[in-house]
């Protein structure tokens, strides 16, 4: 705990913004906000190139239908990821990844793409793409609910050799100066992202795994409950706010 | 027009045209040079063959580079070089180096007066924080220089992601 | 041979003697070469070269390096000249080719 209070201090620079979560673009130099904005510049447009192509592309097996033989354009789309994580007809919480996995598996017959791979990365962009600007507008009754709960809970709960939790750096902190970065509100509106640290395009989870090793906690794997359950939370959290995928990132 | 007597216009650009016999070395591209992880041309060595005995002009080049980057893996570079762009005049080469990197040279862009605009970009990997510098050749063996400071931010965030 | 994933973002169209621009994106790592003691050496793999040409003519030409950021991102210019067709081209090291077109309707 000591360990993290020095982490912060030794970083705290600019002022906090109180009240309302701030959409990720406010907290990004003007660069990449203009980067961010700019198609023709933006290299996660790349993914959605080629998540655009695999809508059309023929499964694996040639007795079953592309992305688009069932849901016709990709236009189609719209509004999609605003909704997700949403919670399936069997009960099961997917978010939008989870959710081409399935139509991949069960209606193609197909093995997955895997996580974090580049097919499932350019989909899930090319459709999120589709969202851009959107208000984000999640389910949180019904079924939802308990998983919203328990996202809440991992949000407070302290974590890691530095014992801090998500809601000490993306809320009490919110502002301020760590490691060249600038904590944001921490939703998750601008993923799958660009990062420049990577290279290429990331998923939320990935970045959420960067934020618990931040902390020298144990990084859950890709798709795990508790990641799925943030995801619901912080997409409760960020309400209203414009989906900003595919983002661009330091 | 070509068997009128020479205008003086066109003498002179014959005579500014002289120097063109001046050629910039161009990239090394020899696999052994480029399958190592450091040049073994220093920034000063890869200068001074791109200017080939030319003094370079201080002025005429517009360079637009943060500052500040955010993060060394991509850089913004933007380059504007003040010329009318004719057959006669032009800018032919467009040369980025870089002080600090394991590779001095880092590109070339090579245009013709059919660009209209001698303006290019594209985004580079800084290693560290250093000086760019921009050279620009023109048609009629001139060599305009631009430099600028970029301070790198390395991005010491803990990712295991 | 494999293809590449490329974006070309130009105008369709423009007047006879407008100045066009055009910037390209292309995916690829740009691997640096790796041949430090202790590590498993390995050949650079980039995006060495690119050019366009316009109605079977070269307009321009650039020279990459490994100090390219991955997915190298260019832009340039040209001159509306007549109605054709602009190629472009993207080098890779071990000889790989790769191609996209547009078409520019002049006025
Ligand atoms: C054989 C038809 C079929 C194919 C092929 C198919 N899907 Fe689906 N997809 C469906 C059905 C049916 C649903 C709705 C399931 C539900 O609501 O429970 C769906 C739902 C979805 C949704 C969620 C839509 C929403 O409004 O919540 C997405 C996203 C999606 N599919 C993406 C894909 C992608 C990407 C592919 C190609 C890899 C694909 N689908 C291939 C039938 C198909
Ligand atoms: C030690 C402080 C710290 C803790 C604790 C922390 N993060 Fe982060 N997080 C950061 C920093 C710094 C960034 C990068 C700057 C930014 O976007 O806020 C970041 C980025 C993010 C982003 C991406 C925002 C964007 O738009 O790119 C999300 C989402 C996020 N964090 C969620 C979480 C969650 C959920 C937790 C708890 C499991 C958590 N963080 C814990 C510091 C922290």
């Amino acid at each position: 705990m000591r360990a993290g209070a020095a982490l912060l201090a030794c970083c705290w620079a600019a002022t906090a913004f109180a009240g309302e979560v701030r959409a990720p673009r406010a907290f990004l130099s003007p660069e990449l906000q203009a980067l961010q904005d700019d198609p023709a510049r933006h290299p996660g447009w790349l993914w959605v190139e080629q998540g655009e192509a695999l809508w059309r592309a023929a499964p694996p097996d040639p007795g079953k239908q592309t992305c688009a033989g069932c849901h016709g354009d990709i236009t189609g789309m719209s509004g999609v990821a605003a909704r997700y994580p949403s919670v399936a007809s069997d009960g099961a919480l997917l978010n939008l990844e989870l959710r081409i996995e399935r139509c991949r598996t069960e209606q193609q017959g197909a093995s997955a793409f895997g996580d974090e791979s580049e097919a499932l990365l350019s989909l899930t962009a090319a459709i999120a793409a589709r969202s851009r600007g959107q208000p984000v507008n999640v389910r949180i009754d019904g079924p939802a609910a308990a998983r919203l709960a328990e996202g809440r809970r991992l949000y407070s709960l302290r974590q890691g050799q530095l014992n801090l939790s998500c809601q000490q750096c993306h809320e009490e902190n919110v502002g301020k100066r760590l490691r060249g970065d600038i904590i944001s509100h921490g939703v998750g509106t601008g993923y799958p992202a660009y990062r420049l640290e990577w290279n290429g395009l990331g998923s939320l989870h990935r970045r959420l795994r960067a934020c618990s090793l931040g902390v020298r906690a144990v990084q859950a794997p890709f798709a795990s409950p508790d990641y799925l359950a943030l995801e619901l939370f912080l997409a409760d959290k960020a309400r209203g706010l414009a989906v900003e995928a595919p983002g661009i990132r330091r | 027009m070509a068997d009128k007597a020479p205008t003086r216009r066109m003498v002179a650009a014959g005579l500014a045209a002289m120097p063109f016999a001046v050629q910039a070395q161009p990239m090394p591209s020899s696999a052994a040079e480029v399958n190592r992880s450091r040049s073994s041309e220093s920034y000063a060595d890869a200068e001074r063959a791109l200017l080939a005995g030319r003094t370079p002009i201080a002025a005429g080049i517009t360079l637009d580079v943060p500052k500040l980057s955010e993060n060394g893996n991509s850089v913004d570079v933007l380059i504007k070089v003040d010329s009318a762009m004719t057959r006669e005049d032009h800018v032919r080469a467009i040369h980025i180096l870089s002080e600090q990197n394991p590779f001095p040279r880092v590109a070339t862009f090579n245009l013709t007066a059919r660009a209209g605009r001698a303006e290019v970009a594209t985004r580079i990997r800084l290693a560290t924080t250093q000086n760019i510098v921009v050279l620009a050749e023109t048609s009629r063996g001139a060599v305009h220089r631009a430099e600028q400071e970029v301070i790198v931010i390395l991005g010491a965030c803990v990712d295991g992601g | 041979m494999a293809d590449i994933t490329a974006r070309v973002t130009m105008p369709t169209s423009a007047r006879k003697g407008e100045i066009i621009d055009i910037k390209v994106l292309v995916r690829h790592a740009m691997d640096r070469a790796v041949d430090a003691q202790g590590l498993k050496p390995s050949p650079r793999r980039i995006i060495h070269s690119f050019r366009a040409s316009y109605a079977g003519e070269e307009i321009f030409r650039m020279d990459l390096s490994s100090g390219i950021a991955s997915n190298p991102f260019i832009s340039f210019t040209t001159v509306a000249t007549e109605t054709g067709v602009i190629a472009f081209e993207w080098l890779e090291d071990g000889g790989a080719v790769y191609s996209r077109a547009a078409t520019l309707v002049v006025t």
